[in-house]
């Protein structure tokens, strides 16, 4: 049924439609329409599920863990401060090898304070060993949560995922969304059936202190286990396709790149206004493509690689910054392509942060620049964007 | 002739625990998987006994056990409530089995959020009064006057100068309708409360004095007698508050403190002055729950 909805009933659809069977969740901006809409759901009974409404985000994510060990199918949604407070957690779940899904509301961190998208929450958790995919569209979101379930309960991956929404662009935007038929979700999604849990009767200590000449294994494990994540979101994403018909790109959706001089490498909302851009420059004649970045874990380092050869300069675009250092991406991107024969000319271009808007006007600056960057060399590797004070004029 | 007990035989736990020689959360550990059987999952947060089962793939405990982050087993307990009701479990019982650090201090929120959640589970916090799993660190638990590797004695500031937490009145401020304090030197009355509180719906708290021979500096072979002394001189009255009403179970001698402190190498230190102060505070409070008592609150 075709409905439109925001970015978090997408969420909430999302969540419903795969069965989620405890779900523990703690309310922040603009993650909280998630929270209520499931609230709503299992009050009145659409949703067979347990609500829990925990004290805190570390505690949303501890009694996922929990009930996810007991062999429940868990979900939850947050957002920047609480998505960082739980850190700690997050660690556990996959450690623990838990396909646990969440949904964050991406936004900027504090202080200052600022509720609007940028991607500083996201990127920092990225050695947590969560699946991490940027959405582009509602759509994305709502199929995305479905596909990542199976993705993970997978017994050859068993890690959690975290499906990124850009705040307030996606979270409180309205779009036109397609949401499937319970029954056809259901042959798709079976339901959540692991191997080991905790059970009465089989007395087995879950976490249970290691000595240095076994931890490592465990480690080794779990990187196995996002190599095969790899392979497995192609594969999933083949199978939505056949059943519901539509896909969304794989790990990195690549949009005009075949033929271009210059590729722009976004994740986010931001990446649909740049395919808007990469269509107008096209009609004035220049040969500029986008590399969408869905999966940024595991990272798609073999897209890239064969990116490379087929372009001259690849303008990277972060919405965070790592301090002491350069944009996440970017800094991914280099290292991917560092061992191929031939390295078109990276940048960085710094911008969106806090909700700053990165409109039309700027992406298309973005690619001029690179088109001339990306036959002479880059003076600065990274360039922030839109900045008050800076002598380049942005708007 | 031999008197016949209540506790049950069975053992839930196997040998092989890595406890420390005389270590009280051991006892704690077997009288109440004794009382509770064998359905039942616990949950244990960074402590002494998220050691004490062993190395993996070892495990001295013959029931599912989940470890925990150190601040997280209110919401662990919850998640496993949750869980087993989804999937229409209903004779399994929950333990959250945490030390006081994991309790009165970093687990303090998670613990208050189930408590108001009224998650149905039994949150047992073995009390050493100290960090020990991380070598002898005050606590919010540890009481006035004890030495502590942070609190040292023969420094300016000296042994610890902050009473203990009162985390029986705090659970009591959260109206659940079952808490207890338990001693490993009572074990029919510990096995009798922990009967009840797995009887009880609802969350249900029991404080569970747990001593420490290396934190208290006792030897090893007195454990179960320290525990009695605190029962004894009335620093660790056993009582219960259920659905609100306090009922003290074991009334103890009402023996000087200084019989309880003397056996332990932490208060070494007190002087007499020192030493009267806290028979003072041991007093106030044995007044103030045998008021509620008789009050009925």
């Amino acid at each position: 049924m075709r409905m439109v909805m925001t970015g978090n009933y997408a969420s909430a659809y999302g969540a419903k439609l795969a069965r989620a069977e405890v779900i523990a969740a703690y309310p922040i901006t603009p993650q909280t329409s998630i929270v209520e809409k499931l609230a709503e759901f299992v009050s009145s009974g659409e949703l067979k599920a347990k609500f829990i409404p925990v004290e805190g985000e570390h505690s949303a994510m501890a009694a996922c863990i929990a009930a996810q060990t007991a062999g429940a199918r868990t979900y939850t949604a947050t957002s920047s401060q609480g998505l960082t407070l739980m850190h700690e957690v997050l660690m556990w779940a996959s450690g623990a090898r838990l396909p646990i899904v969440m949904t964050n509301v991406s936004r900027a961190m504090a202080p200052p304070w600022n509720v609007w998208v940028d991607h500083m929450d996201t990127v920092a958790q990225r050695d947590t060993g969560w699946l991490q995919f940027f959405c582009r569209s509602n759509q994305e979101v709502l199929d995305t949560i479905i596909m990542a379930y199976k993705i993970c309960e997978t017994s050859g991956v068993m890690l959690p995922a975290m499906i990124v929404e850009d705040a307030f662009i996606l979270s409180h935007t309205s779009e036109p969304v397609d949401v499937p038929e319970q029954a056809l979700v259901d042959s798709f999604l079976p339901a959540y059936s692991p191997e080991l849990k905790l059970e009465v009767g089989k007395p087995m200590g879950f976490g249970s202190l290691v000595k240095p000449d076994q931890y490592m294994e465990f480690r080794y494990k779990a990187m196995l286990g996002m190599k095969e994540a790899r392979e497995r979101i192609l594969r999933v994403e083949q199978e939505f396709k056949h059943i519901f018909g539509r896909a969304h790109g794989g790990l990195l959706d690549l949009y005009k790149c075949a033929d271009a001089d210059v590729v722009m490498v976004a994740a986010g909302s931001v990446a649909a206004t740049a395919m808007d851009v990469v269509d107008a420059m096209r009609e004035k004649g220049m040969r500029v493509g986008l590399a969408r970045i869905r999966a940024f874990r595991p990272f798609p380092h073999e897209e890239f690689r064969s990116l490379a050869g087929k372009t001259e300069g690849i303008a990277v675009l972060d919405r965070s910054f790592t301090f002491g250092a350069a944009g996440a991406m970017f800094t991914e991107v280099k290292s991917s392509i560092y061992s191929c024969q031939k390295r078109p000319v990276v940048k960085n271009y710094i911008a969106g942060l806090g909700g700053r808007d990165i409109t039309p006007k700027i992406l298309e600056k973005i690619f001029e620049d690179m088109l001339v960057v990306s036959k002479r060399g880059a003076e600065d590797e990274v360039e922030w964007v839109d900045v008050a004070g800076l002598p380049r004029r942005w708007r | 002739m031999m008197t016949k007990t209540t506790i049950p035989v069975e053992e839930f736990t196997f040998p092989g625990s890595t406890g420390c020689p005389g270590c009280g959360a051991n006892l704690v550990m077997r009288y109440m998987l004794k009382a509770l059987g064998e359905r039942t999952i616990v949950t244990i947060p960074a402590c002494c006994w998220a050691v004490m089962p062993g190395y993996w793939p070892s495990n001295c405990l013959k029931v599912p056990l989940l470890y925990c982050a150190f601040e997280a087993t209110g919401a662990a307990i919850s998640g496993l409530r949750a869980a087993l009701d989804v999937k229409g479990v209903e004779d399994v019982t929950v333990v959250g089995f945490a030390g006081d650090g994991g309790t009165v201090d970093i687990g303090l929120q998670a613990l208050s959020g189930a408590a108001e959640r009224r998650t149905d589970a039994i949150y047992v916090m073995y009390d050493n009064e100290a960090y020990m799993n991380t070598g002898i660190q005050r606590s919010g638990s540890t009481p006035w006057g004890a030495w502590t590797t942070t609190t040292p004695v023969g420094t300016s500031h000296g042994f610890k100068h902050e009473s203990k937490k009162d985390i029986m009145a705090i659970m009591q401020a959260h109206k659940i309708p079952y808490a207890a304090t338990v001693s490993p030197a009572f074990p029919e009355d510990f096995v009798k409360k922990i009967e009840k509180a797995k009887r009880t719906k609802g969350f249900k708290f029991i404080h569970a004095l747990s001593p420490c021979p290396p934190g208290w500096r006792t030897n090893p072979s007195l454990s179960v007698e320290v525990a009695r002394l605190a029962v004894d001189a009335r620093v660790f009255p056993l009582y219960e508050i259920d659905e609100g009403k306090v009922h003290i179970t074991r009334k103890g001698k009402g023996l000087p403190i200084v019989d309880y402190l003397k056996v332990q190498g932490r208060f070494q230190h007190l002087t007499e002055p020192e030493i009267d102060s806290m028979q003072k505070i041991v007093d106030d409070n044995w007044i103030m729950l045998l008021l509620k008592e008789s009050s009925g609150t």
